[in-house]
């Protein structure tokens, strides 16, 4: 009933706002977040047999041999949650937006919740692909219609690249679905799969469906969507793609590709991870090079999504641990930057770096929570990314997928100093230094924004000090999704 | 057998309508209420009511599968007079012939989605052509619409031409020199050359009927010139019609060799796919572009032509269905517009909320965006093929063909929604609108629950 519940909430929510008047549609969202919020905590509170959990109805069944299976799992939860507690934080921290249209806006937001959740929460190959696309076209309609100037050309771009991807991921998916043994799309039936496969059917198999998941994460060289659509789509939007959207492609590499395709994954590991190495080097030594505030992020997303990728490819226990509850961490911490770029834009009008200066002085409240933000971005102690990045590093080290395994971990470590050197120089100048024309009579920020960063911080803190209950939360999801990879003895 | 009576008769009766009932609206009135009635017969026909117990000596065989899409074929045409009844209507000062012209096509739908001998395939092509070319040049004083005439003509009788010749050589090879698919299907000759020249003939000829690339070139140029109500019926129904037959003969003549002609479909397949998208990305106009669109369309459905499965029986349903739906939607917002432009376009969403919406359901489903019909009817042409093995080339290119689809289609979305603009005046009344909702539900509940229509091809009554 909850899976139901999770997906049909925001979905008839998001059908109903189209008819609302514009005011009320941003409480209604806010509302509808609130009551998925308070759903997912329910779905993770119950233990983890529950039949509350899971979900199967026949549908297209004598056509196509497909069931509607969701169900919430270990993997699905953690990302269940970071999606059902984004969407209130978007919602509240952009709440003096004002949209044209606003009701629409709303709703495709909640229509793209309803995508995002059933993403997470599909059991069956078809219902999957249903919801990747489903979570897709609203973000689309919102770039496109709220973005920047350039905004068209930038989402369109991005459109094409994932709907490409996702047709090569819909043939692996026709692939496998005729390879099963009783022609079933359901997840269990995948993971029974690949024993009827061939390593070298996997071989190119893999790359269909990977290309999928490697536009949407992105992984270097499919990444050149992302900063043009990330700068162009209105910040709420962003915070979405940016947040939970590049998830979908580490889930889906975690749950739909190396479980199911255990030898492609393994054949192919250590090109995956030279591209991630490459891209995460790339995009560091270009996000130096940045002067636009949404840009700078982007291509700082770039280098920590290539990070979880690399881990996923290793295999090992700590390596697939520290993604998942990385991808819970970076999705609260890059939030948590959008919304003080938001910040900075709305104030400034600028986004320009090198027009901005010395806010420490006349935002205070602002510039600690920045700080402390970019530490956790950066991965220091104390702060929830660390212990997600060094259970990555010492599962890439550990690896013995690859004979490159000391290799990678020396590359990506550099790319964690490259990481501090920009994101440091961005607090700099940005914070410090001497307060210009533009800043001179800046104001620090108001009790939403406070409540809203307060709250990513704390979120920050605690998992930082105390990450236990997430280490416990995503143990039993390890230990299945290991058991169905291929590792080498 | 009903749908051919009625729809024969029913044409006559419309034109000798235009004698005694002298108001357009009362015209229109007549068609929707002889459409119903058509499909009432149609629907009785799968439903086991036979009302004319006529024998025709095997030449025509009705199955479910000719029978369903007698009536898809039409209820879109029920949606389309209902949407442009006025408009057609309006062409010139003979409106109760052009509704006569119409269901003389049905008629040659119905025969030639049931038939069972190559002479009856001939005649039900024939009766689909010949009103055609007359409804092309319905216009009378517009030389477009004049050329596009002469120019149907002319390559559609060389088409016929080379259809009758292709015949010629099946009844040559077939052992008992019979004109019938089963005696072709099963005879000696099978694969035998004066069989496959007889075959090649005849597929390009039907090629031509339903526009696959090379056979396409009058396509856009007809499309382009008739009437907008008349390309709206010529690109929907009439096409998925000729499809249907071109589907029939293939599955019951030639299925047993496969492997004999496979490659030659396969070809014109990846040619009518890759002209079709690449040319209509450079169009200006939207009527155009949904001309070399609807080539495109024909590319995906000769993926089912290619395999003859469970799976292509299936999804030809629903892609002709869909399809034709669609596209209906599409020109019927097209008709009531004087630009054709992708700019004619701009600013839509403002000033006609419910239009866009719905031309944005019917762009979706047209580009395979799951959730739509469209989607699901791609989804079975591509399983049919993934199914057979060994073809996974052919996936791969009709797929990044869809990925190329989505940006024309998407550009009248963007033109609608995203770009600023003063939208032009477009005479829309309430009902217009109703009916394009119901439509785009239509599409959309296709999209989810395929087997509302699917399941109809199995449910046999005597």
């Amino acid at each position: 009933m909850v899976p139901v519940l999770l997906i049909g909430i925001p979905l008839l929510a998001g059908l109903i706002g189209f008819s609302l008047k514009d005011v009320a549609a941003k409480k209604w969202a806010l509302f509808a977040s609130l009551l998925v919020l308070g759903v997912s905590i329910t779905g993770i509170c119950l233990p983890p047999s529950s039949k509350a959990l899971l979900f199967n109805t026949p549908w297209m069944m004598n056509s196509l041999g497909t069931h509607f299976a969701l169900g919430m799992d270990g993997t699905g939860q953690i990302l269940c949650l970071l999606t059902a507690l984004s969407f209130p934080i978007i919602f509240i921290s952009t709440w003096k937006e004002q949209y044209k249209n606003a009701k629409n806006f709303f709703s495709l937001m909640l229509l793209s919740l309803a995508g995002l959740l059933g993403v997470f929460l599909a059991m069956d190959a078809l219902v999957f692909y249903f919801f990747w696309e489903l979570a897709l076209i609203p973000v689309y309609f919102l770039a496109s219609q709220w973005g920047g100037e350039r905004r068209i050309a930038a989402t369109f771009k991005f459109f094409i690249y994932t709907f490409l991807g996702s047709l090569m991921m819909l043939i692996g998916i026709i692939y496998i679905f005729f390879q099963t043994t009783n022609h079933s799309f359901s997840l269990a039936a995948f993971y029974d799969a690949h024993m009827h496969i061939n390593s070298g059917t996997q071989a190119w198999l893999f790359w269909l469906i990977f290309i999928a998941f490697a536009v949407k994460m992105p992984i270097f060289p499919f990444h050149t969507w992302q900063p043009d659509t990330y700068e162009q789509a209105p910040t709420a939007v962003t915070m979405v793609l940016s947040g939970l959207m590049v998830k979908m492609g580490v889930f889906g590499l975690l749950r739909w590709l190396a479980p199911v395709l255990p030898m492609g994954t393994y054949m192919w590991g250590d090109t995956v991870s030279g591209l991630c190495i490459i891209g995460m080097i790339y995009a560091s030594l270009i996000a130096m090079r940045q002067d636009d505030l949404k840009r700078l992020v982007a291509y700082s997303s770039i280098a920590h999504m290539g990070l979880m990728c690399l881990a996923v490819f290793a295999t090992t226990d700590a390596g697939i641990q520290g993604v998942l509850i990385q991808m819970f961490n970076h999705g609260i911490n890059i939030i948590g930057l959008w919304v003080i770029v938001f910040l900075i834009e709305k104030q400034f009008k600028t986004r320009k770096i090198s027009e901005l200066g010395g806010l420490a002085g006349k935002a205070p409240v602002l510039t600690t929570m920045l700080v402390i933000i970019t530490l956790a971005n950066i991965a220091l102690p104390l702060t929830n990314a660390f212990i997600g990045e060094f259970l990555m590093f010492s599962g890439i080290y550990s690896s013995k997928a690859t004979t490159y395994n000391v290799v990678f971990t020396v590359t990506a470590a550099i790319t964690i100093i490259l990481s501090a050197v920009y994101m440091l120089n961005m607090v700099q100048r940005v914070f410090y230094g001497p307060a210009n024309a533009r800043t001179e009579n800046a104001v620090d920020i108001g009790l939403n924004e406070k409540v809203v960063l307060g709250f990513i911080v704390l979120v920050i803190l605690i998992l930082g000090v105390y990450p236990e209950p997430a280490i416990r939360l995503t143990q039993t999801a390890v230990e299945s999704l290991l058991s169905k990879m291929y590792v080498k003895p | 057998m009903n749908s051919i009576i009625t729809s024969a008769v029913l044409g006559v009766i419309m034109m000798f309508s235009g004698i005694f009932l002298k108001k357009n609206s009362s015209i229109v009135a007549l068609a929707i209420l002889s459409i119903l009635l058509l499909l009432v017969m149609a629907a009785m026909d799968l439903s086991g009511y036979h009302f004319f117990p006529v024998d025709t000596h095997n030449m025509l065989d009705f199955e479910p599968f000719g029978l369903l899409f007698n009536c898809i074929a039409f209820s879109c045409t029920l949606a389309y007079f209902l949407l442009n009844g006025r408009d057609i209507a309006a062409i010139g000062n003979n409106p109760g012939e052009y509704f006569a012209l119409i269901f003389f096509v049905l008629c040659g739908i119905s025969i030639a989605s049931s038939f069972s001998s190559l002479l009856m395939l001939f005649i039900g092509i024939e009766i689909i052509s010949i009103p055609l070319y007359i409804l092309t040049g319905s216009d009378k004083r517009n030389l477009k619409s004049n050329e596009a005439s002469l120019k149907y003509f002319l390559m559609g009788a060389f088409s016929t031409g080379l259809m009758l010749l292709g015949i010629a050589f099946l009844y040559g090879a077939s052992d008992k020199g019979s004109f019938f698919l089963e005696d072709l299907a099963l005879g000696r000759a099978a694969g035998s050359p004066m069989m496959m020249t007889g075959l090649i003939l005849l597929t390009s000829s039907m090629a031509f009927k339903v526009s696959a690339a090379p056979f396409h070139f009058w396509t856009p140029d007809v499309y382009d010139g008739a009437p907008t109500v008349v390309t709206s019926f010529m690109a929907t129904i009439v096409k998925a019609g000729a499809f249907i037959a071109f589907i029939r003969l293939f599955a019951n003549a030639f299925g047993d060799i496969k492997p004999d002609w496979r490659i030659f479909i396969a070809i014109i397949a990846v040619c009518t796919l890759f002209i079709g998208n690449i040319t209509a990305v450079f169009q200006q106009s939207v009527k155009r572009m949904l001309a070399y669109s609807s080539i495109a369309q024909v590319g995906f459905m000769l993926l089912a032509l290619l395999t003859l499965n469970t799976y292509a029986s299936e999804g030809i349903i629903l892609y002709t269905a869909v399809y034709s739906i669609s596209t209906i939607g599409i020109f019927a917002i097209l008709v009531r517009m004087k630009d054709f432009s992708f700019e004619g376009f701009n600013g839509m969403a403002r000033q006609y909320p419910v239009v866009a919406f719905t031309a944005t359901i019917f762009l979706l489903s047209l580009a395979g965006i799951p959730l739509t019909g469209g989607f699901l009817a791609k989804y079975y042409m591509i399983a049919s093929v993934m199914q057979i093995g060994s073809w996974l080339w052919l996936v791969i290119f009709a797929l990044l063909c869809a990925a190329i689809s989505v940006y024309y289609y998407f550009r009248v979305i963007q033109a609608m929604y995203f770009k600023e603009g003063v939208a032009q005046h477009l005479e829309i009344s309430p009902a217009f609108q109703a009916m394009l909702i119901l439509l785009a539900l239509i599409v959309v509940l296709l999209g989810i629950f395929p087997e509302l229509l699917i399941n109809r091809l199995y449910i046999i009554y005597v």
